[in-house]
């Protein structure tokens, strides 16, 4: 597509003249659209009549937010140049980026495992945590199939569903402990994993986002409806606490306060919970970056760079997206498991579409194959969600804007860069994109 | 008998709308390659419109009904069409040449944004509207009580769609814009080459999709007599799967899929249970995609390195 590349920006006129056109044009374009939106709220009323009242003061000023904003967008674009182009970052800030990119990861793991010991007093820094580190893992979970596979996952949450009712059932009905049910979920999860993709995987990448989508979606349906088994909408509850193999964590005689004998706090489960989502989340990290250096691994980077030249190298491509999303998906059910212990109640709200999109979304920001990219992304993530928690209602709108704009401005997500991990040194003179469909 | 007969035209008023739906899918598929997956919420947008605009129109004081439902169907369509261009303006131009997920995971971002902007701005209750249009005919009076109707809405919407449909199809094969379009959609670079404005037709494309997903709106509204913020969502992905199913990229298709897909639900909620209706949707889309990925009136696509 090289020929339609050449963008009319460059050509454009930099006259302030230009840029108050384009920010009445957005202005007007704004005011038509906000118009009936904002302008006038609806709302049903005592009598199951529809009374309206109109917000024209809201309306105008989102209007001159709109002029405004696209003002300084358009003096920014000046200033910064075109989107797309090669920046060269001078030496001693390539330099220290790199000392900081080596020594990043070791100190955040060094920090993750201190926080119980500093934040001990503060409940809600530790819930916090713990939170963060099971979106960590679920990124990590998924970039086996989206980043390192190149496969569009986007019912990812069914896999997570399959893991959190396995074992609220299993648990709950036959009285199975959580380290029994940890790898049954998991193997499950797995299981629906190797069942939806073995059909689905020969589709092309968004047809497979749509087909998974359609799983996640049906997974969520079914638990609703089938009540018998699940509950419906009301959910799971009474799901056990885990237990440090076997011992308890309560206040009982044989709680492991009492055989340690040291006095109970409730804190000890927290930091339990908290030890127990971090030693997953880092076997997550440890099996994939293993699986990267197998055979396996390189298949999948080469599957998401180029699946038809991988056919003509002899890989197979079915089971080698099977085992991707398999991975995958396992690694979901663990966290499943983990998130029904944790809540000690799921209900299939907990696994909407939203939450898909939110791993999904940790995975691309995350630069799609990077680990410390993920990790630092479901940080962020998480984190810009507790400082909206007073905007409830905002926070999904800002989070899909957020998404729109991170695919404009850094499509390749915004830590790190997804670089096979192994590759040729020298550069060919003719690139794939050059003969693809007789454009060379 | 007579159920089935009435399921049958409930069937079709419900899968006009799908299919209405679905043309813009289609379209935009075939054009730039990508699923649109905001454009459940941009029918749900049009739904929202056409209220607005109802209401407004009603407490200014007009009373003839065929007055003002045009006007509501013109203003929605309007301004629905107007968020199709800026969309793709802002989410979806820049993406152009971007790595492939790229406009889809833009799409999804855009998806939330419209949902979640429709519930801030107008609340998330269900808005019902009082029945607008009534009356309708009795077709045949059953043995045992049941009658099979037809009431006036779904005339109204059977005759909207294929009035819409007509205009578009002639604006397709017959207009200077239809042959842009249908150039850009089979060869992007060679049309730019043989002076076709590819933004421009790009953009309209989807201006026109939003303005058939408008369309479907209203009649929504009109025909169930509610809206609210999340309808785009389950919408959007069954009118995604009557696109498939007729074969993406096949106008024709988008609508015989979107008829079959609305028969089918509605049958199996008659017939089996109301609860999985959306789970039977959902998997017709899977077995589907496996079994005949090119749909019923889609073209083979063949895969060149």
């Amino acid at each position: 597509m090289s020929a339609t590349s050449a963008r009319p920006h460059a050509s454009q006129p930099s006259d302030s003249a230009f840029i108050l056109k384009k920010a009445l044009i957005s202005a007007a374009v704004a005011l038509v659209l906000f118009s009936l939106m904002i302008g006038i709220r609806t709302e049903a009323g005592p009598e199951g009549n529809l009374i309206y009242w109109t917000r024209f003061g809201d309306l105008a000023a989102i209007v001159a937010t709109v002029f405004g904003g696209s003002i300084i967008v358009e003096l920014l674009r000046q200033w910064w140049g075109p989107v797309d182009k090669e920046r060269i970052v001078p030496k001693p800030v390539q330099s220290a980026m790199s000392f900081a990119g080596r020594w990043l990861a070791p100190a955040l793991l060094g920090f993750t495992v201190l926080v119980p010991v500093i934040f001990y007093d503060q409940r809600y820094i530790l819930d916090l945590s713990i939170l963060v580190l099971t979106y960590v893992m679920l990124g990590w979970g998924l970039n086996v199939v989206v980043g390192l596979a190149g496969l569009l996952d986007l019912g990812y949450v069914a896999f997570y569903a399959v893991g959190a009712y396995s074992y609220a059932l299993l648990a709950t009905n036959f009285d199975l402990s959580f380290w029994v049910c940890l790898p049954l979920a998991g193997i499950l999860a797995a299981l629906w994993g190797v069942m939806l993709g073995f059909p689905v995987l020969r589709l092309r990448g968004d047809y497979l986002a749509i087909v998974t989508l359609a799983f996640g979606e049906i997974i969520r349906l079914v638990i609703i409806n089938w009540q018998s088994l699940t509950g419906g909408p009301n959910g799971v509850s009474g799901i056990p606490r885990p237990t440090v193999f076997g011992i308890p964590l309560d206040n009982s005689d044989d709680g492991l306060a009492a055989k340690l004998g040291i006095e109970f706090s409730p804190t000890h489960r927290l930091v339990f919970l908290f030890y127990l989502i971090l030693a997953m989340a880092l076997i997550t990290n440890w099996v994939t970056i293993r699986l990267r250096r197998l055979p396996i691994g390189r298949a999948w980077e080469a599957l998401r760079e180029d699946e038809v030249a991988c056919r003509a190298l002899g890989i197979n491509t079915t089971t080698t997206k099977l085992t991707a999303f398999a991975t995958g998906a396992m690694f979901g059910g663990f966290a499943g498991a983990f998130f029904a212990t944790r809540q000690g109640f799921i209900s299939p709200e907990s696994f909407t579409f939203q939450e898909s999109a939110l791993v999904l979304a940790i995975v691309v920001l995350g630069g799609m194959g990077s680990q410390l990219g993920v990790a630092l992304a479901a940080l962020a993530m998480i984190g810009g969600f507790e400082l909206f928690r007073g905007f409830d209602q905002y926070r999904m709108l800002v989070f899909g804007i957020a998404m729109v704009l991170l695919m404009i401005w850094r499509p390749r997500g915004l830590i790190g860069h997804r670089a096979p991990t192994v590759f040729l040194e020298r550069n060919q003179a003719i690139s794939s994109d050059l003969v693809k469909e007789g454009h060379g | 008998m007579d159920y089935f007969a009435q399921q049958l035209i409930n069937g079709l008023v419900l899968g006009s709308i799908y299919g209405l739906i679905a043309i813009g899918y289609t379209m935009v598929y075939g054009i730039v390659g990508m699923i649109n997956f905001a454009h459940g919420d941009i029918f749900m947008i049009g739904g929202f419109i056409a209220l607005i605009s109802f209401l407004v129109l009603v407490s200014l004081g007009l009373t003839a009904i065929p007055v003002i439902l045009l006007i509501v169907l013109l203003v929605s369509m309007a301004i629905t069409a107007l968020y199709g261009w800026t969309i793709e303006r802002i989410a979806y131009r820049p993406l152009r040449h971007s790595f492939r997920l790229a406009p889809m995971l833009s799409a999804i971002g855009m998806s939330f944004v419209l949902t979640n902007f429709s519930q801030v701005s107008q609340g998330a209750r269900v808005k019902p509207v009082p029945p607008i249009i009534t009356g309708g005919y009795t077709l045949h009076e059953g043995a045992e009580g049941f009658a099979v109707q037809l009431s006036n809405i779904q005339i109204l919407v059977v005759l909207a769609t294929i009035v819409v449909l007509a205009l578009f199809t002639w604006l397709v094969s017959r207009t200077r814009l239809g042959r842009d379009m249908r150039a850009c959609e089979q060869d992007q670079t060679m049309a730019a080459l043989l002076g076709v404005d590819v933004d421009r037709t790009i953009s309209m494309t989807f201006v026109i999709g939003a303005a058939l997903a408008a369309v479907a709106g209203m009649m929504y509204l009109l025909y169930y007599g509610l809206v609210d913020f999340f309808m785009g969502f389950v919408a959007g992905i069954k009118a995604f799967t009557a696109a498939v199913l007729g074969g993406i990229g096949s106008l024709p298709g988008a609508m015989l899929g979107g008829l079959a897909i609305g028969l089918i639900e509605t049958f199996w909620s008659a017939y089996f249970s109301v609860e999985y209706k959306d789970v039977a949707a959902f998997s017709i889309l899977i077995v589907v995609l496996i079994f005949m990925p090119t749909g019923l009136l889609g073209r083979p696509e063949v895969e060149k390195v």
